[in-house]
């Protein structure tokens, strides 16, 4: 199974201001590094979860996410935005977006290792820790090493 | 405290296991224990029974339908978005707190409006969204009422549809003749003999008589389906086998739509207590699929058959000889009892009485009794059409849908056409189509009118005798039906109608949203 996330899945400066354009920069990412087949399919999916209601949550986080077809490998696409993006949330724009690439049908083992992401996400200290990553290759460190022990 | 939680979320990757981490943070936090079962991708993990036994308070968290609900059954239950749950997990573990003292008190309490209905027992209840209810309890109970009989009007629907359009269709290319070529009777002289084996339809009756004989049977699953669905809506899976036989039944003892709206709710009440009674572990595993729907369907069956359809047994039998005491007298009276009859159940026990009546008179070679019946009977969905036209707003989306249908049942006598709108508010309804009926049955005995044909409605009309004027009695009754219903809903028109729309939307097909999570 390839990684989680890497160095070129991450982009410390996100300069889009809106969801849709920071998903499609992040998902692009993905793309690039070969864990996305069919960018557009991806990004419609994402848009469909995205309708049933928002994925911001309070702390200033977005977590645009989907299962989908369009997906290989389960993937983390990581965002910062030092402006905001509003994501949905009541409390404010997110500074942090968790870009999350479940393969459709992916086995539990994939699945296990987004869930163990996904309780991550709300602890205060690891958002902390990404807030303040000085660049990519931190903040790869920091998710392997909360989410999967490495 | 000891609190058992089930979270879940459309796609089952993020929220789901967020809100399952908040949970047991902030419940570890107050000192609580706490099991949670995230019902999300990875597949989940079930809470031990021991620990739901042993659990003081439930918490839900959940964006779709919670799976196997009826284990927590009779626990204290705050239910929330999982949004909810991730933003103020401390605020929720201090509600699934409240809940438990409150419990005693709250198995009778109303609902609380607002974002988690706190105390309320868990009951398997489809209506309202989110703690809807608001209000005092009565109004509470009518909005609930209502969405439990919108939910059985909503499954109906499509049946009357296809079943109806076919039924008009073979009419039509048919004509009179079809349904006695089909079921036996006389028509125009000629008795024909019933269909007995029914691959033999196409060669007998045609395929008008084929058509007829599948939209017949579409229809016979009307008020089956009804009560099953209200019963569903009610008490969940436990409900539907004890409402659809309660339905079935309603059709065998003559009850009608309205016997299947009491044996829906009868079915879904019984059913509804089962599933909240507390037993025995052992037999907890079988409630749901064998001891739930055995124990009820014989009590709503014994209720349906015996306290139910002996007295409609009998109010025929005695309104039979009381319309045939009437005979002799005046015939605009008994013209507009003939239609205040027909429009009152729309094809149960007391239209049926009626147009009985009205089949008697034309074997004795009097047409105008059968001219006045068929008349009132094609006022009730004619009006309900015509009233869905003038005044969309004050029919739910699907009312307007079976507007649409309506207009074709009720040209063509099928009086059924206008069960939808009347079995989703019986009480501003039914008044309007026994009015509309009543003026167009007096109309049709004054103008003398005539029908030679016991149905077919608008494509029999080679058959009436006086057919514009016959034609006009109906028109006005179908005014008058359309005015009395608009006035009746608008007096009652109650805001609240389109949330319930919106929450039946959202509940009613919870396989297909749990399939997409």
């Amino acid at each position: 199974m390839a990684d989680l996330i890497t160095p070129e899945l991450v982009d410390l400066n996100l300069t889009a201001t809106e969801r849709g354009d920071a998903t499609r920069s992040l998902a692009e990412r993905l793309q690039a590094s070969g864990r996305v087949t069919d960018l557009e399919q991806f990004l419609a999916d994402v848009r469909a979860r995205e309708a049933q209601m928002p994925t911001g949550i309070e702390g200033g986080i977005g977590i645009p996410h989907c299962r989908s077809v369009a997906v290989v490998e389960p993937t983390l696409g990581f965002g910062r935005s030092t402006q905001g993006i509003d994501w949905g949330a009541a409390d404010g724009p997110a500074h942090l977006i968790f870009l999350i690439a479940a393969p459709e049908g992916g086995g539990s083992e994939h699945m296990a290792i987004l869930a163990k992401l996904a309780r991550k996400l709300i602890h205060a200290s690891f958002r902390d820790s990404l807030l303040q990553a000085p660049d990519p290759e931190a903040v790869v460190t920091i998710v392997k090493k909360e989410v999967l022990g490495q | 405290m000891k609190i058992v939680a089930v979270t879940s979320c459309p796609t089952g990757i993020a929220h789901t296991y967020m809100a399952a981490e908040a949970l047991e943070q902030a419940a570890k936090d107050a000192g609580h224990e706490i099991h949670v079962e995230t019902q999300g991708a990875a597949g989940a993990e079930a809470v031990a029974d021991a620990d739901i036994a042993a659990a003081d308070a439930v918490v839900f968290a959940a964006d779709v339908e919670v799976r196997n609900r009826e284990r927590f059954a009779g626990k204290p239950l705050v239910q929330t978005s999982v949004k909810r749950a991730i933003n103020d997990p401390t605020g929720l573990i201090a509600e699934a707190e409240a809940a438990v003292k409150a419990a005693p008190v709250a198995a009778t309490a109303t609902p609380t409006a607002g974002g988690g209905d706190a105390g309320r027992p868990v009951a398997p209840t489809r209506t309202g969204g989110g703690g809807g209810g608001g209000g005092g309890g009565a109004a509470a109970f009518g909005t609930q009422l209502r969405g439990w009989l919108m939910t059985g009007v909503s499954y109906m629907i499509p049946f009357v549809a296809a079943g109806g359009i076919l039924i008009a269709l073979g009419f039509l290319l048919g004509g009179g003749a079809v349904k006695p070529k089909v079921y036996g009777g006389t028509f125009e002289g000629v008795t024909y003999q019933a269909i007995t084996d029914y691959t033999q339809v196409v060669q007998k009756a045609g395929w008008a008589g084929l058509l007829f004989l599948i939209g017949a049977t579409a229809f016979s699953m009307l008020v089956p389906i009804l009560a099953g669905f209200i019963a569903y809506a009610m008490a969940d899976r436990p409900g539907l086998v004890p409402g659809i036989v309660a339905g079935l039944l309603a059709n065998l003892v003559g009850a009608g739509f309205l016997g299947g709206l009491v044996g829906g709710l009868l079915a879904g009440a019984i059913a509804m207590y089962l599933v909240r009674l507390k037993v025995p572990r052992a037999l907890a595993g079988i409630m749901p699929i064998v001891v739930i729907p055995l124990v009820a369907t014989l009590l709503s069956g014994f209720l349906m058959v015996v306290v139910i359809g002996k007295p409609i047994a009998a109010a025929q039998t005695g309104l039979t000889n009381w319309l045939n005491g009437l005979s002799g007298s005046n015939a605009v009276l008994l013209g507009l009892l003939l239609g205040l009859m027909m429009g009152f159940d729309l094809g149960g026990p007391v239209n049926k009485v009626a147009y009985t009546f009205g089949l008697a008179a034309l074997a004795s070679g009097n047409t105008q009794v059968m001219a006045a019946v068929m008349a009132a009977g094609m006022v009730p969905p004619l009006g309900m059409a015509l009233a869905t036209v003038l005044r969309k707003h004050l029919f739910s989306d699907a009312e307007r849908k079976a507007g649409e249908t309506a207009w074709l049942l009720g040209a063509s006598f099928i009086t059924e056409g206008a069960i939808p709108f009347a079995a989703a508010d019986p009480i501003r309804v039914i008044p309007a189509t026994m009015a509309g009926g009543a003026v167009t049955g007096a109309l049709s005995m004054a103008f003398k009118c005539g029908s030679r044909a016991p149905h077919g409605g608008i494509w029999v009309i080679g058959l009436i005798e006086k057919p514009l004027l016959w034609f006009l009695a109906i028109v006005i009754g179908v005014a008058v039906s359309a005015a009395l219903v608009i006035t009746l809903k608008s007096l009652g028109h109650r805001a609240s109608d389109e949330e319930i729309e919106a929450g039946m939307e959202g509940t009613s097909l919870p396989g297909r949203r749990a399939a997409t999570a």
